[in-house]
Parts: structure tokens; C-alpha cells; sequence
């Protein structure tokens, strides 16, 4: 039997004689194809998530209402005393401050300086490969390391930020005994680290913005100002929602960074000035008190699903959408 | 894939200049970003090439000194930083392959394909964005027990071989950059749906994923929390060696330093070598058309 034109193009195995019901069969094969591989493509990440994520989430609520000590055979069932417990624990409400306290400090200056940074780069310029590089050089240096250097930098009497500012008469400043000063110093190690990731993840979605816009915008006289406030924002818009959420959430989440400029105390300082909410939990960790711990995960978890919630309102609001 | 460049140059045309803002303040200011970008960098570098005497002087030395090999070695003497180098191209490797195969299958799933449950799958997986990690630390401890897998490496690579993240980010690109007559084009030609991922996708996917896969590899090799909690400090990472070398040795800034400046070096060549490319491949896609 001759085979026809347009089965050859369908790749048919040659030396098989094409039967009306072989047609049928790779009619079959050709819709499994196109109803389940996308079900497949996206089966890895949901059964691995669901494995080492999902699971991990839901026990943790199993968890925090028990009294749970890692190892022990016996965990009693409290209900949700561990919840009781947390709210009336003043550690527990200035963990909570703390968080926010630094969340704000390091996030809302680091995103505007990112944007602009971004803009400043959307454009030919010298040398913008390693600009670009070194946008981005902080970003690789880990969080142990930033915390290692600044911590020196930040150092009362050696260090070489007060160095610079006596030469403005400012007097040594404890960076790491007040809250405040504790709080802008981490907050500064955070923006140091993230700013210019941030701004890469901008630049690229401002390259995307067709060019037309802008010359239409030039020709109509609108300035350099304008066109980034009408149109690159407004274009670049699910970025923005995107990296103000992330930002939230991994602001929420902050460690490393008290738990290393603390000289690896677990309490933040030695008034836990600077213990953050992630750090509360990793102290009550080590002290095997996991319902205690599970309980302080849940609450955080509340905590970060209503602030991302309302940033994403607020973001959302004027113009375009995430999906 | 001529296809390919020429319908991403259609949907992402060249940029060039924005007029306004005199040149040199442009300049300048992107100078000072980057002056203080590295000076930490730079200053860790300093201190690591110098001794601890040095650092108590007014002003503080600015340029490094020649003490540096003697301080890597008593780095060396004191955590086994050779053992966790290895280790962490090992997991910050693995993570970073992994996470840039299954985001970009993923993503042309999400961004290009057709099926039921497509939208609200997306937003599960735009929500599990929102999961902290501390939040399922505890148990993922203990399974790790119960897996015998808490001191190794499994530990830290299998959990993180997906991203939420990676697949939003990959989904954001395609959806974007992926021309659907293209794909329409390679189903008229009889190609398979796996045979698109392939041919069309992955090319087309190229640059992003680069991008991915090296901020993929950066947050895995400087991932603290989850290694500290796990592993043990006889079989480390680099960073929890680093916190081991600036826990054990509080006043000695210089050994602190050294390892810092060790456990970094690393991964700027990587970011050197990497970093151009993706750079190139973010800039290729303005230029051309």
C-alpha cells in the first residue's frame, strides 16, 4: 500500500503498511500526547513540593498541638495550648516587631533604589557589562560572609564605619547594643546584599518594554522622569508585584543575619533587640521544644500571608495584573 | 533556530537610549553603586592578607598586607574547608541543573500548553511562593531523620530540586518570549510534544534559564539555615564552615575574614565565567532585530 503525503509527515516508522485503524491508533497516541504531557511537565515539581514542602506544612500544624520533644517516644496532645502560650509570651510580640521593624527598613528604600538603578542601566552605556556585574556582585557573596564583614565594619571601636563617621565628629556608635542602630545595621547588610538582584530582575523585564512606546512618549515631549513613571512602571508591573511579594516574604523570614551579627546567640542581642521571628523559632528548635516551635512557624506563616496579601493589593492597585 | 531569533527579536525589540539625564551623572552614580558594591568585598580581602594587630590601628589598613597564605592555611587547620568546597559545588551543582530542567518543562507546560486545571494549578504554584521554609523546618528535620539522610548531602539536594520560584520565573519568559505560531509551526511538522521541548522551547529558553540556573546555583551555595540545622560541622558546607571559623573564633577577625573571602572567591569566578554569558544572553535578546 502507497503511503500518502501527509503521513510521512507525521513520521510514520517506515516498512509499516498504513491501516485505517493504525491511523486511528496514532490519532490516540497523538491525543494522550497533547491532554497529558502537560499534566506530566508539571508533575515533578508538585510531587517533589508536595513531598518536601506541603507535607513538612501541613505536619508542622500537627506538631504545634502537641507537646513535642525531637526523640522522645511520647508526645502528648495539648490542643492548642502551645497558641495560648505564644500570645501571652512578650518574646513572641517583640520577635514580631523586630521582624517588621527591619522588614520596612530593608525592603522599602531597597526596592525604589533597585528601580531606579534598573532604569538607569536600560539604556547603551560603557562598560555595562561590568556594571552590571558589580550590581549583582553583592548578591554572591553569602550571608555568612556579609554578615562576617559588616559585623567588622559595623565594630565599635575598629570599625570603619565609625571610623568615617568621626571624621563628622558623630561619637562610636554600639551598632549591635541599641535597637535602633541594631535595626539599621542589619536592615543595611540586607539592602547591601539584595538591592542590586532586585534591579537585574527589573532590568530585565524594562528590556521588554516595546521601544516604540518610548520614542511615541519622546516625540509627544514627555521627559526622562515621566516615561519611567508612565511607562516603564506601568509595563514592568507583574515584575513589581513580584519582587515586592518575594521581598516580603523572605523579609519576614530574616536569620541569618540577626543569628551572625549576635555572635551566634540564639536571643538576638543580649535584650534580644534584634531577634526576629525566624530566629525565635530556630532558639526554641534547639531546645527541642517543637510544638513551641511549630506553633511560632504557624503564626509567622499568618503573619506573611496577610502582609504579602495587602502589598499585593496595594501594588496591584493602579494598573495591569499579576496573571 | 533562525525561526526561533527571529520571532524573539519581533517580540523584544532593540533599546536604544532613552533620551534625558546628562551622561555623566549616569556614570557617576552607577560608579558609586559599584565602589560600594565591592568595597566590602575588597575590605575582607584586606584584612585576610593581614594580622589581627593590624586591625586595631587608626586608621584602619586599606591595602592588603602579605599575610594572606598563612592565614588560609590556619583556615585549613581549623574547619576542613577543603571537604566543604567540594561539598558545596556537589549540592549548589545538582540544585542548580535540576532546578533549570524541571522550571523550563514546567514553564512551557504552564506558559504554552493547553489543560484543564492549568490556571489554578499556576496559582498553587505562585502560592507555595508564599511557604516559608522555616515554617516546615521541623518536620523536614525529622523526616530527614527518619530518611537517615540528616549529615548528608541528600539532605540538602533532593528538597530542593524544584522551585516555585524557577517555575513561576520560567513560565513569566515563555509565556513572553515563545512565539505560539513557532510551536504551531513544529506541530504542523509532526513534532511530538516532548520533540517541542526540545527543538523549540529549550533554545528559545536558553537565556532565561541561564539566568535561573545561576541564581539557582548562588542561593544554593549561600543557603546557611537549612545546612546548619542539618549537617553536622565534620562534614560541612562552606557556609556552615564560615559560621563555624566566626562562632569559634569571635575575636579573630582575620581567620573570620580569610574564610570569608575563601568560600566567596569561588563563586565569583563562577560568576565571572557564568555571569557574561548571562549578561550576553539577557542583552542578546535587545539587540538583535
Amino acid at each position: 500500500m502507497a503511503t500518502r503525503a501527509p503521513d510521512r509527515l507525521a513520521a510514520v516508522p517506515p516498512g509499516k503498511p498504513v491501516r485505517p485503524h493504525h491511523r486511528v491508533r496514532r490519532h490516540l497516541v497523538h491525543q494522550l500526547d497533547v491532554k497529558g504531557s502537560p499534566y506530566a511537565y508539571v508533575a515533578p515539581f508538585f510531587l517533589l513540593f508536595s513531598a518536601f514542602g506541603l507535607f513538612p506544612l501541613a505536619y508542622t500544624a500537627w506538631v504545634s498541638l502537641h507537646e513535642w520533644v525531637l526523640l522522645s517516644e511520647e508526645q502528648t496532645f495539648v490542643g492548642l495550648d502551645n497558641f495560648r502560650t505564644l500570645l501571652a509570651d512578650d518574646y513572641f510580640w517583640n520577635a514580631t516587631f523586630n521582624t517588621l521593624s527591619i522588614g520596612v527598613l530593608s525592603t522599602v528604600p531597597q526596592l525604589l533604589l533597585a528601580i531606579w538603578l534598573a532604569h538607569l542601566l536600560n539604556r547603551p552605556l560603557r562598560a555595562q557589562t561590568f556594571f552590571r556585574v558589580t550590581l549583582l556582585l553583592p548578591n554572591v557573596t553569602s550571608v555568612v560572609a556579609v554578615v562576617v564583614i559588616f559585623s567588622q565594619l559595623f565594630g565599635r571601636d575598629f570599625g570603619m564605619i565609625n571610623w568615617v563617621l568621626s571624621w563628622f565628629g558623630v561619637d562610636a556608635v554600639p551598632w549591635n547594643e541599641g535597637v535602633a542602630s541594631s535595626h539599621v545595621a542589619i536592615s543595611i547588610m540586607i539592602m547591601w546584599r539584595w538591592t542590586g538582584y532586585n534591579a537585574l530582575i527589573f532590568l530585565a523585564a524594562m528590556q521588554a518594554v516595546p521601544r516604540e512606546l518610548y520614542e511615541a512618549a519622546t516625540i509627544d515631549g514627555a521627559g526622562e522622569f515621566t516615561q519611567l513613571r508612565r511607562i516603564t512602571i506601568p509595563m514592568i508591573k507583574p515584575t513589581i508585584v513580584f519582587v515586592v511579594i518575594t521581598s516580603t516574604i523572605g523579609a519576614m523570614q530574616v536569620l541569618a543575619e540577626p543569628l551572625l551579627f549576635g555572635v551566634y546567640t540564639l536571643t538576638g542581642g543580649v535584650d534580644r533587640q534584634y531577634q526576629t521571628l525566624a530566629l525565635f523559632i530556630y532558639e526554641n528548635f534547639i531546645k527541642l521544644d517543637l510544638g513551641y516551635a511549630s506553633a511560632i512557624s504557624w503564626m509567622m506563616f499568618v503573619f506573611i500571608v496577610v502582609i504579602a496579601g495587602i502589598n499585593y493589593l496595594i501594588t496591584r492597585r493602579s494598573r495591569g495584573g499579576l496573571l | 533556530m533562525t525561526g526561533t531569533t527571529a520571532g524573539r527579536a519581533k517580540a523584544r525589540p532593540a533599546r536604544r537610549g532613552t533620551p534625558g539625564a546628562p551622561r555623566r551623572l549616569i556614570y557617576l552614580t552607577l560608579t558609586a553603586v559599584a565602589f560600594f558594591s565591592a568595597i566590602p568585598l575588597y575590605y575582607s580581602v584586606v584584612v585576610a592578607s593581614r594580622d589581627n594587630a593590624a586591625l586595631a590601628e587608626v586608621p584602619p589598613p586599606l591595602v592588603p598586607g602579605g599575610n594572606f597564605f598563612a592565614n588560609v592555611a590556619r583556615v585549613f587547620d581549623t574547619v576542613p574547608f577543603g571537604l566543604a568546597l567540594a561539598n558545596s559545588v556537589l549540592v549548589s551543582g545538582s540544585i542548580a541543573l535540576s532546578v533549570m530542567f524541571f522550571s523550563t518543562l514546567a514553564g512551557f507546560a504552564f506558559a504554552k500548553l493547553r489543560f484543564r486545571g492549568r490556571n489554578a494549578l499556576l496559582l498553587l504554584t505562585v502560592a507555595t511562593m508564599m511557604v516559608p521554609t522555616q515554617l516546615g523546618i521541623i518536620p523536614l528535620y525529622m523526616l530527614m531523620v527518619k530518611l537517615e539522610w540528616t549529615g548528608t548531602m541528600y539532605a540538602l539536594i533532593v528538597p530542593a530540586m524544584v522551585s516555585a520560584f524557577g517555575v513561576f520565573f520560567m513560565t513569566q519568559y515563555l509565556s513572553r518570549a515563545l512565539p505560539t505560531e513557532l510551536l504551531e509551526a513544529g506541530r504542523v511538522d509532526g513534532c511530538s510534544t516532548w520533540g517541542l521541548f526540545w527543538h523549540v522551547v529549550v533554545p528559545v529558553a536558553r537565556p532565561a534559564a541561564a539566568v535561573l540556573g545561576m541564581l539557582t546555583f548562588m542561593s544554593a551555595w549561600n543557603d546557611y539555615f537549612w545546612p546548619l540545622v542539618v549537617l553536622t560541622p565534620e562534614n560541612p558546607t562552606v557556609q556552615v564552615a564560615l559560621s563555624t571559623l566566626a562562632a569559634g573564633y569571635v575575636n579573630d577577625y582575620v581567620l573570620g575574614l580569610t574564610g570569608t573571602a575563601l568560600g566567596t572567591l569561588p563563586l565569583v569566578i563562577v560568576f565571572g565565567l557564568l555571569g557574561k554569558q548571562i549578561i550576553g544572553g539577557i542583552m542578546q535578546g535587545a539587540v538583535k532585530g
